[in-house]
């Protein structure tokens, strides 16, 4: 992940946030990993979010593989008052969306994908750019010292 | 797949403790929560039943310090052990960087061990990993117990690769933190190694 593309899908997501009426929008990679948050994030665990987003996205699709279809890539949550909405977004990550009765079904549908559309492009050119040559590992560097300095305490 | 975070500076890596059902996983992970500093962990998420066995997984994040300025965290989960839930733990080893095998020491609960095993290396293999290549422990778990086995003779069956292992009594927190440092150190030589 890197600064320019990070940039650009932070602002797509405040953009849905905005646009859907939402209370909050979250990006997270089919791992359970948090790429972006963005509206009402404070008092809420966004990491627990995010892993059991990944969690339950992973559970319905193998549900999808039993009944013969790939994947479902949109999923919709209703609770009494707040709601969430979740979409697959290229094949890694997951995009979704918590509100509540300010908004609606429709409007988060049709915004999601619009923005699950943008995002996609994104993340395109995101593995373009990873799988291309050039970028050494800031990893490469670390000595077993660095390791062994994690634990020390 | 570690995730690497350019911007925000973070390095994410999943830890998934794998073994027999009942054999103290998930009091693995409770009792690293309860003896990390607050600021350091999220919450310890436990998805289970009724009597406590876990259904789905338990989650606990943990930060670990900063390596070369980068924030290193670690997503611990654990698997459902009971033989049935076989759906559901493989779809946690999704994206895993690297395995707890947490063994029974128990003399009756050697051959689950030895089924767990196997279905680890399966399950792994069935999302494109080989287990002799992920960096994994091992751990013989309940050594208090009067009806273990010794540590031999479970080395010779359930570590044949010579896996870094550890004895450990989960409750009492004997041998859980040596564990997770071993996997952790395991886990970043590897990300060195690979880039």
């Amino acid at each position: 992940m890197y600064e320019e593309e990070f940039t650009k899908i932070n602002s797509v997501c405040d953009r849905l946030t905005k646009d859907a009426n939402a209370k909050l929008v979250f990006l997270v990679d089919k791992n359970g990993q948090l790429i972006s948050a963005s509206g009402q994030t404070t008092n809420l665990d966004t990491t627990s979010l995010a892993s059991l987003t990944a969690g339950n996205v992973a559970a319905m699709g193998g549900l999808a593989k039993l009944i013969g279809e790939n994947e479902f890539p949109n999923q919709f949550h209703e609770g009494a008052r707040e709601s969430l909405y979740m979409t697959i977004v290229g094949t890694r990550v997951v995009l979704v969306v918590i509100f509540d009765n300010r908004s609606s079904l429709g409007l988060v549908r049709l915004r999601t994908k619009k923005a699950s559309d943008e995002l996609g492009k994104i993340f395109d050119s995101l593995i373009r750019k990873a799988d291309g040559p050039g970028i050494g590992s800031p990893f490469a560097e670390i000595t077993d010292a660095d390791i062994d300095n994690l634990f020390s305490e | 797949m570690s995730f690497i975070n350019y911007s925000s500076r973070e390095i994410n890596c999943k830890i998934v403790y794998y073994g027999p059902g009942l054999c103290g996983k998930t009091t693995n992970l409770q009792y690293i929560y309860n003896k990390t500093n607050p600021e350091t962990k999220g919450k310890l998420i436990s998805l289970s039943t009724e009597t406590d066995r876990t259904l789905f997984f338990d989650f606990l994040p943990l930060s670990l310090g900063e390596i070369r300025g980068f924030k290193t965290r670690f997503h611990l989960y654990t698997v459902p052990g009971q033989v049935f839930y076989d759906a559901s733990r493989k779809l946690i080893l999704k994206g895993v960087d690297g395995v707890v095998f947490v063994a029974d020491s128990q003399v009756e609960r050697m051959e689950a061990n030895m089924e767990s095993l196997e279905n680890l290396r399966v399950n792994l293999g069935e999302q494109g990993y080989d287990f002799d290549r992920l960096p994994a422990v091992v751990q013989y778990n309940k050594r208090d117990l009067p009806n273990a086995v010794s540590v031999d003779e479970l080395r010779g069956v359930l570590n044949p690769r010579r896996l870094p292992e550890y004895q450990a009594v989960a409750p009492n927190g004997v041998g859980v933190f040596d564990t997770l440092k071993a996997v952790a150190k395991l886990v970043l030589t590897e990300l060195k190694k690979g880039g």
